[in-house]
């Protein structure tokens, strides 16, 4: 009872204008440090000064920062936000706190997509990184289809245990076919780990425009979605009863979803656990009423994922972990720590 | 108010409800009775949209199934067997989403009825105190008791009632009809509650719709229905004799 009430005191619910300025300079502030920091230590005024194209004092910084820190770091933080949501909205819809891209097996399929289209060469003229993108989005809504189904014909109620259960036997079936695929296309595909774990390596601002894109026009439908979340949180009945158009919700929140997740994997791989670590952090603060937690999640979700990239390049210098590794590892712990609180009853944690 | 003419509910080639026709006015308090598998709760499903129907069914003279999900949501309140709760929402969250099918868009707040609305129906409800509380920390009476005060939020005509005191105690059942009862006062309201309580359809129901089968057996005023031949036929065993014997009981 104690937990959950930060947040709630005031009359207001929804999330504030002020609030919104604040999480804005907090992600912005974190993304300058992570590009000031690594294997070259830049200044965090250069910084600044090299990305609104002010002369900086040595020319190596300048293109260190636009062709290699910027796109990652912003690429990071974009898709941070966009899985970080994703999740949320997940698992309000769903009512399951574990539900996130790749605990169901969304991610997995839609990297299995993405590879696929390299593979088979399919693209779309003039966009090299669209090919993968528009599989990997189809391939996360087919996935999500298939595993819903399949949860739905075994357990009528959709309960927490019996829908992760068949996202992880998903996931398993599309990684292995996937290593099948990365075993046949020889030079065509890079390293499984690149599509396993994710890597935020070698982003362009091509790809940085596309997630960005598919960012503003999902989240924005995500993001006004809070009232029939709630309701879907509650309970799907309940959210009939008050008048939700309940299926034509569902079907925009799994798309939307979808396609985030798609245009995410296509370009990092799938990283795990973003998703359910952030939105858990922040219920646990701040409660579950989806108006204040899905626009934290997003600008929690940037932040995080740029400081998991941050600790994946430059914890073990100069080798670099993928940095699906550093979510993977606190992911894990946080699973267990919900599922474990689930199974006793789950008694007002989030 | 709600008139059904002929009203069915399939369920593949088995048949939940059987040409069910009746007229419900406003004012008027009707239980749905019966034994298990009856088609009780097949028939409030039918009549609260979630299950499909062969028939007519109408609201204020319209067909249910023309009403839009938000216009029906303003004239028709369900409370349902809640199932548990998962997250830490505050009861006036849960209450105040009552209201959903009132607003305009996203970014309009609750209106000023609205807030009166949410108000009245936690003050009604004895709630006003626990506004901030979370839901997990709610007893299965209370929680029932917040759905009530959602479904009064809402302000609808009909409100429909499948089960709602399942699993409670006696003090909580009675706690809840008294509170319905004292909502019905208003005019212009009706309510239809789906029960398998003989005793409690008896003491509030004005009016009952026995059924059997998917059949019904009796429609009309509730001594009208629940008679002891009406009854011995539907339960087979005798019901008065039955209670007659629990009260000697207690009596000794």
């Amino acid at each position: 009872m104690s937990r959950g009430k930060i947040g709630q005191k005031g009359k207001r619910d929804a999330f504030r204008i002020t609030e919104g300025v604040l999480w804005t300079l907090l992600t912005l502030l974190t993304a300058t440090v992570c590009i000031s920091v690594g294997s070259v230590s830049i200044p965090l005024e250069e910084v600044w000064r090299a990305v609104f194209g002010m002369p900086v004092s040595r020319a190596s910084w300048e293109s260190i920062i636009h062709w290699t820190r910027l796109p990652r770091v912003l690429c990071a933080g974009v898709m941070g936000a966009s899985l970080s949501l994703c999740g949320a909205a997940m698992q309000g819809l769903l009512r399951n706190p574990l539900a996130d891209g790749s605990t169901l097996g969304i991610s997995s399929g839609a990297a299995l997509g993405a590879a696929l289209s390299i593979v088979l060469g399919i693209s779309v003229p003039g966009m090299a990184a669209a090919g993968p993108a528009a599989m990997a989005m189809v391939f996360a809504f087919g996935s999500l289809m298939i595993i819903l189904m399949l949860a739905y014909s075994m357990d009528r109620s959709l309960a927490t245990h019996s829908i992760i259960m068949i996202g992880v036997i998903f996931t398993m079936l599309a990684s292995g076919i996937l290593s099948l695929l990365i075993t046949f296309s020889g030079e065509k595909l890079k390293t499984i780990t690149y599509w396993t774990m994710g890597s935020m390596n070698g982003k362009t601002y091509e790809q940085l425009n596309m997630m960005t894109g598919a960012l503003v026009i999902c989240g924005a439908l995500l993001l006004t979605r809070g009232r029939e979340l709630n309701a879907f949180a509650i309970g799907e009945e309940n959210a009939m009863h008050i008048g939700v158009p309940v299926r034509r919700v569902k079907l925009q929140v799994m798309i939307a979803a979808s396609v985030l997740i798609g245009v995410c994997v296509s370009v990092g791989g799938s990283i795990a656990f973003v998703g359910l670590i952030v939105p858990h952090m922040i219920r646990l603060c701040s409660g579950p009423n989806h108006r204040r937690l899905l626009p934290r999640s997003m600008f929690g979700g940037a932040i995080f994922l740029m400081l998991a990239d941050l600790g994946a390049r430059t914890v073990l210098r100069p080798t670099e972990l993928p940095v699906g590794v550093v979510t993977s590892m606190i992911g894990a712990i946080v699973f267990i720590g919900i599922f474990v609180r689930s199974r006793k009853g789950g008694k007002g944690l989030w | 108010m709600v008139t059904t003419r002929e009203l069915s509910v399939r369920y593949g080639t088995k048949t939940a409800v059987d040409n069910i026709s009746f007229r419900a006015s406003a004012g008027e308090w009707w239980m749905i009775v019966g034994p298990n598998g009856a088609g009780k709760s097949s028939l409030a499903g039918a009549l609260t949209r979630t299950v499909p129907y062969s028939g007519e069914a109408y609201l204020n003279e319209r067909e249910l199934k023309s009403y839009s999900h938000r216009e029906f949501a303003r004239k028709v309140g369900i409370l349902s067997q809640n199932n548990s709760n998962i997250y830490a929402f505050t009861v006036d969250e849960v209450v105040s989403l009552g209201r959903y099918a009132w607003r305009n868009g996203y970014f309009s707040g609750t209106d000023a009825e609205g807030k009166d609305r949410i108000r009245e129906a936690l003050e009604k409800t004895g709630l006003t105190e626990m506004r901030q509380r979370s839901m997990l920390s709610l007893s299965g009476g209370e929680c029932q008791r917040v759905f009530l005060a959602q479904v009064m939020a809402q302000d609808p005509q009909v409100m429909i009632l499948d089960e709602p005191a399942n699993h409670l105690d006696l003090p909580f059942q009675k706690q809840l009809f008294e509170l319905i009862r004292e909502w019905l006062k208003t005019p212009g309201r009706l309510a239809i509650t789906v029960t398998h309580d003989l005793n409690i359809a008896k003491r509030y129901g004005s009016h009952a719709l026995l059924m059997n089968e998917g059949k019904a057996v009796g429609c009309g005023p509730v001594d009208e229905v629940m008679t002891k031949e009406n009854l011995e036929q539907v339960y087979d065993m005798d019901i008065y004799e039955w209670m007659r014997e629990s009260l000697e009981m207690w009596d000794k």
